[in-house]
């Protein structure tokens, strides 16, 4: 064994290192402030694939929860404690609004488009809950919606149920592939 | 035909200018005839009926009598859904072929039940609340009119159990309907222009409106909707000619708004006492206590007490309102007049599994050891058929219709329900295998009784469940619930049966076993037919002795519906049911939901996910005769 091989060895593993820590960073990361009102890109948010002419690219909003375990975690808490879960089935299976499991989107499943639903409210029974919660509050809630069909990794979304199981766990669900189907 | 249309548009234009009443249908019919010279469907019309009969102004006391017609959803003030019609009997029944059907092109539960008045049939449909009437006289029944009231989008966040709505009433010249987003419409029934309007709820506080107004002497009965969502439950009553709020009573707070005053007489001491309505709970929590009002309602004319039962308190989880939580999950008898309450009896003291009190309350002269006794029988939630004195509210009977572990039923010195400790649920436990579920013995579907056959013909489910009791958050507009609920088939398999129950002898005399919950109401006829429909889509006649099938008919959507009868302008006897799978246990189909999540549908994922396989949303009237459109 030559020592050359044996430094880049090293280097090797403190660059695999460095590497699993950012993520891992991202990961476990806490952020308790309010985002930057930049994050908050409802007004430039498209809600439908159709334009007319040529067709403007906007660039598209993630939101900052999404790798981020602690605010998914956050926003499954969120989800009952703002009766998310009472419409929508407390894993995504649906009730009084539609189903947030499957692959079927009125609005979009873009992050940024989950994030105007949320805020804007929608004509049909989305109640609008832009200015009654943090924004910072609906980025989280905007992460852990999409953990519900699968849209995050699994080692960031939530594993488990602090109630009754009645759905594979987030982390276990299948990803699915939304379509934005416009109606359900 | 082409004389025909030129000569009845400015007949229905002049129509809409005149006052209401007799006079325009008779310079209509004459009109008309005097054009065509001769004219089939109308001859029909003069022959079978007076002119007058086609919008009887007679008091509704009489007119419920009529088993030509179905002026309210039950049939009858006393909610006996029966009628003395026999042409369909149980010799012929097997005949019964479809007449004529209507699509109303909407995709939530229909829960209606068709009304029909003279000759014109009314339908009102689930959201957004459409009323539609028909000419019966004519072949095909066309159309009349239609109105749509245009309830707003927003009040669909607000409907805990599908889009439903239960059906109009029919009274004095006027079609009263009421819509999700909490209005209560008088339409004249001759031209389907509006009367009044009456906005009585608000989209922001979790209030809609589902069920079917009960007009009472001049008042129309009007109940609230909203148990999930922390509302303040009230029965309001209307007068007819102006739609102005007669009086409301609540079904929390203070005696003074629960109208509750010194002629108040409950039969048991556990309903005794001053402001029961906030002293039975945590402080201010009747003030979002829900006891909506949202079911049935009855009326005794020889008594004059109307008889409802108020929902279940709000938020289901138990931990959160301690007490007996007064007036919820009870019933109440009232003085149409004023409201004011003369007795109550609370089935479900501190309900802890969701268990309303609004099923209906069949009044019946029935024979209890010996003596012929004035009774309501109520089915409840909680799986119990309660069998009532109707003049005092004490119970006669409380027996179990179907498999229960969760209550030894009552204490029938003290009349209170009699909890068995292993199903009470606490907050963070689940406790599993509770019998019935959160939707009950039975849900709202209402029941029929015979008087030919003494028996009452329950529609109903055989669900379990398992429950964890979780933390609600009180925000106003959103749903107030606070459990975890998972159904599950009862014992035997079968999710739903119908069950003829005997209520002299406190017994089931016959059942039958269903694969899905039975959720349409029961209709029971003097051809000793019992008419019932499937949510897999089967409209069934049974023998009305002994339950065997006698007839069926595939529909071309799951049966969530009330069936009717009337007698047609031709003399004939018809059926009517409309089909179109939805309501809270058909919402898995009607709105799509995921059964991968067991909670979907509050609870509906774990049991009925089977549901979407064997049919789809899609509402349609069946009318039936025997013969079919011959």
């Amino acid at each position: 064994m030559s020592r050359p091989n044996v430094v880049a060895r090293h280097l090797v593993f403190t660059f695999l290192a460095c590497v699993l820590c950012v993520a891992a960073c991202e990961r476990e990361a806490r952020r308790y402030k309010e985002l930057p009102a930049a994050a908050n890109r409802e007004t430039g948010v498209r809600v439908t694939a159709l334009q007319p002419g040529t067709a403007q690219q906007v660039a598209e909003v993630d939101s900052p929860y999404q790798q981020n375990a602690w605010g998914l975690g956050e926003g499954k808490r969120l989800y009952s404690a703002y009766n998310c879960a009472g419409c929508h089935g407390l894993n995504g299976g649906g009730a009084i609004g539609p189903p947030l499991m499957d692959d079927k989107w009125i609005y979009g499943a873009k992050s940024d488009q989950i994030y105007a639903t949320i805020s804007q409210g929608r004509p049909d029974g989305m109640p609008s809950f832009g200015g009654h919660i943090p924004t910072s509050q609906i980025w989280q809630l905007v992460g852990y919606v999409q953990a519900m069909s699968g849209q995050v990794e699994a080692t960031t979304a939530p594993s488990r149920n602090d109630d009754q199981m009645s759905a594979l766990p987030e982390s276990r669900q299948s990803r699915q592939s939304p379509i934005q189907t416009g109606h359900r | 035909m082409s004389w025909t249309a030129v000569c009845i548009i400015p007949v229905v234009i002049r129509i809409r200018s005149l006052p209401t009443g007799a006079l325009p249908i008779f310079i209509t019919l004459g009109l008309v005839s005097a054009c065509t010279g001769k004219n089939d469907g109308l001859s029909a019309i003069a022959s079978a009926r007076p002119l007058h009969g086609s919008f009887s102004t007679a008091d509704p006391v009489e007119l419920q009598r009529d088993d030509g017609q179905w002026i309210m959803p039950a049939k009858n003030y006393s909610s006996t859904r029966f009628s003395g019609l026999g042409e369909i009997n149980t010799g012929n029944v097997r005949q019964l072929g479809v007449s004529w059907t209507f699509s109303t092109g909407m995709v939530a539960g229909h829960e209606a039940a068709p009304l029909v008045v003279g000759n014109t049939m009314f339908l009102v449909t689930p959201f957004p609340n459409i009323v539609y009437a028909f000419d019966l006289s004519k072949p095909g029944a066309p159309m009349r009119w239609q109105y749509d009231p245009k309830p707003i989008g927003a009040s669909k966040g607000i409907a805990c159990c599908d889009l439903v709505n239960r059906g109009a009433a029919y009274a004095n010249g006027s079609i009263f309907f009421n819509t999700l987003d909490g209005r209560t419409i008088a339409l004249d029934a001759e031209t389907g222009q509006p009367k009044w309007i009456t906005q009585l709820t608000d989209v922001n506080k979790g209030e809609s409106i589902t069920m079917a107004p009960l007009v009472v002497k001049g008042k129309v009965l009007v109940g609230n909707s909203g148990g999930e969502f922390g509302v303040r439950g009230w029965l309001t009553a209307l007068d007819a000619d102006s739609g102005r709020i007669a009086w409301r009573g609540y079904s929390t707070g203070p005696d003074k708004d629960v109208l509750i005053g010194p002629n108040f007489k409950p039969h048991y001491e556990m309903d005794r006492g001053k402001d029961l309505g906030i002293s039975s709970w945590p402080a201010e929590a009747w003030r979002t206590g829900g006891g909506s009002v949202w079911g049935w309602i009855s009326y005794d004319s020889d008594l004059n007490l109307i008889y409802y039962g108020t929902a279940n308190p709000g938020p289901w989880n138990p931990d959160q309102r301690p007490g007996d939580n007064k007036w919820t999950a009870g019933a109440f008898a009232r003085v149409p007049e004023t409201g004011e309450a003369r007795w109550f009896y609370q089935m479900n003291p501190h309900d802890l599994f969701d268990h309303d009190g609004v099923n209906e309350f069949v009044l019946a002269d029935v024979t209890i050891n010996g003596q012929s006794r004035k009774v309501a029988m109520h089915p409840d939630r909680n799986g119990l058929l309660y069998v009532i004195d109707r003049s005092s509210g004490e119970v006669l009977s409380a027996a179990p219709f179907g498999f229960v572990n969760s209550n030894r039923g009552i204490d029938m010195k003290t009349g209170r329900l009699i909890a068995v400790d292993e199903k009470k649920p606490t907050q963070g436990v689940v406790t599993r295998d509770i019998c019935p579920s959160a939707p009950g013995m039975k849900d709202w579907q209402p029941s029929s009784f015979s008087p030919r056959t003494g028996l009452l013909y329950i529609p109903h489910q055989n669900l379990c469940e398992d429950l964890e009791p979780t933390p609600a958050s009180y925000i106003a507009g959103t749903p107030y619930v606070g459990a975890s609920v998972i159904y599950k088939a009862g014992p035997g398999g079968n999710r739903g049966v119908l069950t003829a129950w005997n209520p002299s002898e406190a017994k089931a005399a016959w059942e039958i076993k269903e694969p899905f919950p039975v959720w349409s109401g029961t209709l029971a006829t003097a051809g000793d037919v019992v008419f019932y429909g499937t949510m897999d889509g089967w409209f069934k006649a049974v023998n009305a002795k002994t339950g065997d099938l006698l007839w069926q008919f595939k529909c071309g959507s799951g049966i969530v519906g009330q069936p009717v009868t009337y007698r047609g302008p031709d003399g004939r006897q018809y059926v009517a049911v409309l089909s179109g799978v939805g309501g809270w246990a058909g919402a898995m189909v009607s709105a799509d939901l995921d059964p991968r999540d067991a909670t979907a549908g509050n609870g509906w994922g774990g049991v009925l996910g089977d549901l979407k396989k064997v049919t789809t949303r899609g509402g349609m009237l069946y009318v039936f005769a025997l013969g079919g459109s011959k």
